[in-house]
Formats: structure tokens, C-alpha cells, sequence
């Protein structure tokens, strides 16, 4: 035998060293982790606690109840100069909410109709949109903000030269002018009814469903449903005498009274929203239309069904499926993008509550955090909505 | 018995020739533009759509456009003023940087230039260690010759930064930046640490889930509280470092992706070969997975690019910045619409001709089976 130092407890393996084994290393490395990461904001928060402390920044949420002192361009809810600071956040928030809900409307509809003319069997059309695809995905949107207040918005002509739509509707450099709907008290009978009348098409669609389900017959949905909708809520308004004005803008002096006008501020950023976005979504929309197989299309017309079931049934149900996890995503990049409006002076949260309020006040730290908050928490409730929709709709297999 | 006479016999009749329609030009546009009435109405539409869109736009930026001159009295013809960028094009590219020094952009740039271009030639030898002398050695040297101070170069201080050159240094930092960043937190969403897991998943989130204005609102106004007394970081320093983490979190989900389409079998094979974890991700599981999402990769590079333009917001004048300091000089007020139609069309080719290179790469690192 030639071993110089037998061991003493032969059979067994050979004893790792600590540092090798892996739970020990997993351990250790997660300790490190967790005490740079603490170390870290503690050091942080140190340093701001001592240079506030050396401005003389108050730190907590005091200021919120203090008067605020400036005004706001615009604001959905009752907002001036007394107001507090806490209701500028509110202003801000809404502004935000009202521009990436109406850009998500426009953006929706522009897409999809770019992203079937993309796929349309017509050469020109699917040119046309390819090019609007290309063209305005590749522009940085913050240049196509400025693009359309400074060069196209406040080169429109004057009041007193309005573009006019039908003596109806006004464009000028003060802004968009709409006439305005103005509901006399009976006009809520309308809308109740409007109401119940979605609410009962809803169960009635569930119902001739479950029905077709058991027993094969058909029923007539869509006429159902579109007199439950829009027939039954007519009928109400005509029996109620039409209890709906309209208050139509009018020039009087320098500038339109009356009607509903919109700041070319709004309409700069939501056209700009909208037509970057579109482009966007017509491209998922093609993805999506593309990612269903044309052996389904073809099983479908072997079963029978006509073009137009084919396409409800077979194709729409299925390109959904690829189409709403990316489409939901472009609707949260639209509300983040939204905060580009203080390039423009647009009121939104960023504009206002991170700008105007932060800049008076000093609070850096606690209105960037809410800030952020805000935009978190709605991108938070997105993603829950996404997963959930994906679980939902996801492929069953096996 | 039928007796065959020679009218009987087979004769060969030339094919007819197919309907006119249906070849040829004619046949083309019958398929193509008019193949049902829908359609026609469709062609119609859009041939009057291009009809009343470009002639204009080609009148006002061509024919009627004025292309010599030196100031604003130059532009005579109606149509663009592209005297006024053409006036302006220095600034636009270098920003206020000093005329004198110029040479040093050129030269920086046109290096860059030098090394990415045998990159693409594919049978170059030693590409490994041109892209390590990019990605390490490069830097330094661009970052010498753009701010100087050493070497008897005079110090130009980032505010002077601006212009093309400015766009050209925060795309590249965050791009070079944002990579590694965002791969080092995609492995660490994947990680069978919880702490680790933890960490990333909430970085991941929180960048991804709040606007990029807020993050450079964040940099520029709460980074200069969270330093010692006395510590100050560069404006442009702040910017990027916002930037860099910003992108990168976007970057680590598209890597993620990537890393989660490798199977199991990959990982095990590297384990059973007894690699550690890093010879097991850098040599088997990463390229394998980069190379899957090469497409989202550029894409991601491509809004980094776009988004740069959002450090006007924070006093940075980038092209944009320039162009917009350029249209509200006195002298040359109105033509606006010029200088935002020329930095869209910067900002433009480089997009789209990044969006192209990555669809031919695709096609070329391609292994699976396309039909």
C-alpha cells in the first residue's frame, strides 16, 4: 500500500469543502444579495434624509392640503387657483385617463383597419397601408407630438377663417370645436333604457347560446339584439319627444362660444398618439389574422359554413387569441406615452402633478413616487388583466 | 370498314392563346386592383387618396423647394425652405460643439465606422477580438476624443454636446449598456434563487411599468438627493444611466423569451458535461437563446433609439432638441415644418434600416425549417 493518508472513515464519499456545496453557495449568495440590495437603500436614503434636511425640504405628504395657486388648462373636474395641491394630482390623473382612453379608441380603430388593408387581396390598398406602417412606426412618436402642435396645429387659421365641417364643426388655432349635446331631464329614461337593454341582450346572447348548444336552434341574435340596443332607446326617446339640444358653437368676438371645444394641446397629442400607435397595432392585427392556419379556413368551408361564419366563427375567435396579449401591451405603452403631453403643455399627470406642483412645491421625492405609482399601479391591473384573458383563452391541449 | 383518308389524321392545332385578360399587364391589374366591384371601389379610393397626398407633398418638398441661399430671403418659390436646415445642418450634427474640434466627431465616428464594416464581411478573421476591441477598447477612445482634456486635446464639456452626435451616444451607450444589464436580469428572473427571483421580477417591473419621462424626471431631480454632499453627476451621465436602466428591463424580458424556448434537455446536456453555471449559460444555453430573439433584440433597440429623443424634456439637445432650438430662432421663424420633416427623416433610415439588417439576419441565422 502506498497511501500515504488513509482516511478514516473509508466507504464513505469524499467530504465536499462548504464553499462547493450547493445549497451553502445558493444560501451565502442570496445573504450577499439581500444585504448590498439593503445596504444599498439605506445609504440611499440616508444621503436624501441629510440633503433635504440641508435645503430645508419638509418631507411627507403635508403639502397636499396646501392652496395651489396656479391654474390648469384644462380640467375634467371642478379645478382653480384655491384649490388644493392634492386636487392637482386629481386634474392630472384624469387628463391622463380621458387622452389614453380616447387614444386607445382611435388607435383601435385606425389599426385594425390598416392591419386588414395591410392583408387585402387589393395591391394599392396593401401598399398604401404597408407604407403608413413603415413610415410612422419609425418616427419617434415625441417627434410627431411637435410635429402636429408646432407645424400643423398653429399654422390653422385664425377663428374668423375656421375650416368648418358642415357649419358644424370648427378647426382653428384655438382648437377643436364640436356642437355639444345638452340632455334635458327625460333624456335619462333613454339612457336607463339603453342600459337595461344591454344588460338583457347580454343574457339573451348567453341564452340562445346554451340553447343552440341543446337543441340545435337557432336564434335571431343580432336582430334581437340590435332592437334591445338601439330600436327600444329610440322608441323611448321619440315616445319622450326627443328631450336632447344641441349647443352649437358660434363666433362671437374673437373666439367660438358655446358648443364643446377641445385644446389643440388635446388634439396634437391624440392624433399623434393615435396614428403612432395604429401603426403598431396594424402590424399585431396582421400577425394575429396570419397566425391562424389556412387548413382551418379550409376545414370550415369542408363543414360547410359560408364565408362569413368562416371568418366569425373559425378565424376571428382564434387570431383574438395571438392578438389581445400584444394588443393589451400597446394599450399600456399608449397611457405611458401619454405623459409625452408635457412636450405640448397638455395638462396630464406628468405635465402638472410632476411638473408645475413639484416645481412649486419641492416635493421631489414624494410626487415622482406617486407619479410612478399611478403609472405602475395601471400597468399592474393591465398585466393581471392579460394573464387572466390568457389563461382563459389559452389552448387547451390534451 | 371506315377507311382513314389523310383529312381524318390527327392534325396539331396551335393552344389557343390564354384570354387577354387574364396576362399581362391587363391580367395583372384584373387580379391585383379589380378583381370585384368592392374592389374596384377600394382601387379607386386609394388611387384618389395618393392622388390628392403626393403630388402636393412632391411639389413642396422638390419642385418648389429652395435648396441655395443663406438666409430666409432665399426661399422664394414657395415650397420647402431647405436653405434653413441646410444653414443649420452643423448644428443639427454636432450640436454646439466647438467648429475647431469638429475633426474629433469626424474621426471618432468614421472609426466606428472602420470597425463595424469588417464585422459584416464574413470572412474576416479574428472577429471575436474586433468585436471585444468594440465593445472595451473603443469606448474609451471615442470617450477621449469626444471630451478631450487629455492628449493636448482642449476639454469640451458635455453640454456641448448636442445635435445627431448626442442622439448617436445615448443610442450606443444604452445600447452596449442595456444588453449585458438585461441579461444578467433575465437569468436572474430564472433563477432558482427566491431572493434573486424576487429582486429581478420587481426591478423588471417597476421600469416596465412606469413611463420613461417619469425615470428621467427621477434621474435629473431625485438622483442628485440620493448622493453624498458634494457628489455630482454630469446632466448626460444622469440621462444615460436613466436610459440604461430603463431599456434594460425591457431587454431582460426579451431575453427571457429567449431563454425560456431552450429545452430542459439544453441545460441538462450542459450540466451533465459538468459546466458550471456560467461555462453552462455563456457556451450552450445564451447563444442559443440571443440568437432566437434576435428580432425582439432589435426592436427593443430600435425604441431606445426613438425614445432617446425624450432627453429634450430634461434640457439635452439631441437632433430634435436642435431642431427645435433651430425653429424658434427669430431669423428663420416658419419653417418649422422643414426641420421636423428632416429629423423624422434621420431618425427614419437609421430605424428602418435597423429593422431591415435584423430581418436579413433572421433569415440568415435561421436553422429552422421555413416554408
Amino acid at each position: 500500500m502506498t497511501e500515504k493518508k488513509p482516511t478514516a472513515a473509508a466507504p464513505s464519499a469524499p467530504k465536499t469543502p462548504i464553499w462547493n456545496n450547493p445549497t451553502f453557495r445558493s444560501v451565502a449568495f442570496q445573504a450577499i444579495v439581500l444585504m448590498s440590495v439593503a445596504a444599498f437603500f439605506v445609504y440611499i436614503a440616508n444621503n436624501t434624509l441629510t440633503n433635504m434636511a440641508q435645503r430645508g425640504i419638509a418631507t411627507g405628504f403635508g403639502f397636499l392640503d396646501l392652496q395651489a395657486g396656479f391654474g390648469i388648462l384644462m380640467s375634467l373636474i371642478e379645478y382653480d387657483e384655491t384649490h388644493t395641491y392634492g386636487r392637482t394630482f386629481f386634474v392630472g390623473l384624469f387628463n391622463t385617463l380621458l387622452v389614453s382612453f380616447l387614444g386607445i379608441f382611435f388607435a383601435t380603430l385606425l389599426g385594425f383597419i390598416i392591419g386588414i388593408g395591410r392583408l387585402s387581396r387589393n395591391w394599392l390598398i396593401a401598399r398604401v397601408a404597408a407604407a403608413y406602417i413603415e413610415i410612422f412606426r419609425n418616427i419617434p412618436l415625441l417627434l410627431q407630438i411637435l410635429f402636429w402642435y408646432f407645424a400643423v396645429l398653429s399654422a390653422l387659421p385664425s377663428p374668423r377663417n375656421s375650416l368648418s365641417l358642415l357649419d358644424l364643426f370648427f378647426l382653428n388655432v384655438r382648437g377643436l370645436y364640436l356642437p355639444a349635446p345638452q340632455p334635458e331631464p327625460a333624456f335619462t329614461a333613454v339612457s336607463v333604457v339603453f342600459a337595461l337593454g344591454t344588460i338583457s341582450s347580454f343574457f339573451v346572447a348567453r341564452w340562445a347560446h346554451k340553447r343552440q348548444d341543446l337543441t340545435g336552434q337557432q336564434f335571431p341574435v343580432l336582430l334581437t339584439v340590435l332592437g334591445l340596443i338601439i330600436g327600444l332607446p329610440i322608441l323611448v326617446f321619440a315616445v319622450t319627444g326627443f328631450p336632447l339640444t344641441w349647443d352649437m358653437p358660434r363666433l362671437q368676438g374673437f373666439n367660438f362660444r358655446g358648443g364643446l371645444s377641445v385644446i389643440p394641446e388635446l388634439v396634437a397629442l391624440l392624433l399623434a398618439l393615435s396614428i403612432y400607435t395604429a401603426a403598431f397595432i396594424a402590424e399585431i392585427v396582421r400577425a394575429g389574422i396570419l397566425a391562424v392556419s389556412h387548413g382551418q379556413t379550409e376545414a370550415s368551408f369542408a363543414l360547410g359554413l359560408r364565408p362569413t361564419l368562416t371568418l366569425r366563427l373559425v378565424v376571428i375567435p382564434q387570431a383574438f387569441r395571438v392578438i389581445i396579449p400584444p394588443l393589451t401591451s400597446q394599450y399600456l405603452n399608449l397611457t405611458k406615452n401619454s405623459s409625452l403631453a408635457t412636450a405640448v403643455g397638455y395638462p396630464d399627470l406628468v405635465a402638472v402633478w410632476a411638473g408645475t406642483t413639484l416645481n412649486q412645491t419641492g416635493q421631489a421625492v414624494e410626487i415622482i413616487l406617486m407619479t410612478m405609482a399611478v403609472y405602475l399601479t395601471i400597468s399592474l391591473v393591465i398585466s393581471m388583466f392579460m394573464n387572466w384573458y390568457n389563461k382563459k383563452t389559452a389552448l387547451v391541449e390534451r | 370498314m371506315i377507311q382513314s383518308t389523310p383529312r381524318d389524321t390527327f392534325k396539331r392545332v396551335r393552344d389557343m392563346p390564354p384570354p387577354v385578360l387574364t396576362i399581362g399587364v391587363l391580367g395583372w391589374l384584373r387580379t391585383n386592383l379589380f378583381s370585384s366591384a368592392a374592389n374596384t371601389v377600394l382601387t379607386l379610393f386609394a388611387v384618389y387618396l395618393l392622388y390628392v397626398a403626393i403630388p402636393p407633398v412632391i411639389n413642396w418638398a422638390f419642385i418648389a423647394a429652395d435648396w441655395v441661399g443663406t438666409s430666409r430671403e432665399d426661399c422664394t418659390g414657395g415650397g420647402a425652405c431647405w436653405v434653413f436646415v441646410l444653414a443649420r445642418l452643423n448644428q443639427f450634427i454636432y450640436g454646439f460643439y466647438p467648429d475647431a474640434q469638429q475633426w474629433r466627431v469626424n474621426l471618432a465616428f468614421g472609426l466606428l465606422i472602420a470597425l463595424f464594416v469588417p464585422l459584416f464581411v464574413r470572412s474576416f478573421p479574428n472577429k471575436t477580438w474586433l468585436g471585444f476591441f468594440l465593445l472595451f477598447g473603443y469606448p474609451i477612445i471615442a470617450f477621449v476624443l469626444f471630451y478631450g482634456g487629455v492628449l493636448g486635446l482642449p476639454l469640451i464639456s458635455t453640454d456641448q454636446w448636442g445635435g445627431l452626435m448626442l442622439t448617436l451616444i445615448i443610442s450606443a451607450v444604452g445600447m452596449v449598456a442595456s444588453l449585458p444589464l438585461g441579461v444578467l436580469l433575465a437569468l436572474g428572473r430564472r433563477s432558482e434563487m427566491p431572493i434573486v427571483r424576487a429582486f429581478s421580477v420587481a426591478f423588471i417591473e417597476l421600469w416596465r411599468g412606469v413611463p420613461l419621462i417619469t425615470v428621467l424626471f427621477m434621474s435629473s431631480v431625485m438622483l442628485p438627493l440620493f448622493l453624498p454632499e458634494g457628489v455630482t453627476f454630469d446632466k448626460l451621465l444622469r440621462a444615460l444611466i436613466g436610459i440604461t436602466l430603463f431599456e434594460s428591463a425591457y431587454m431582460a424580458e426579451v431575453v427571457r423569451g429567449g431563454l425560456q424556448a431552450i429545452p430542459t434537455g439544453q441545460y441538462e446536456a450542459a450540466k451533465a458535461l459538468g459546466l458550471n453555471f456560467w461555462k453552462s449559460m455563456l457556451l450552450i444555453i445564451l447563444p442559443q437563446a440571443l440568437k432566437l430573439v434576435i428580432p425582439g433584440i432589435v426592436n427593443t433597440l430600435i425604441a431606445l433609439f426613438k425614445d432617446t429623443t425624450l432627453v429634450i424634456i430634461i434640457g439635452l439637445f439631441d437632433i430634435l432638441g436642435a431642431v427645435e432650438s433651430a425653429i424658434k430662432d427669430p431669423s428663420w421663424l416658419g419653417y418649422a415644418v422643414e426641420g421636423y420633416v428632416f429629423a423624422a427623416f434621420i431618425f427614419w433610415i437609421f430605424c428602418y434600416g435597423m429593422s431591415r439588417y435584423s430581418q436579413g439576419l433572421e433569415r440568415k441565422l435561421s436553422t429552422g425549417h421555413n416554408r
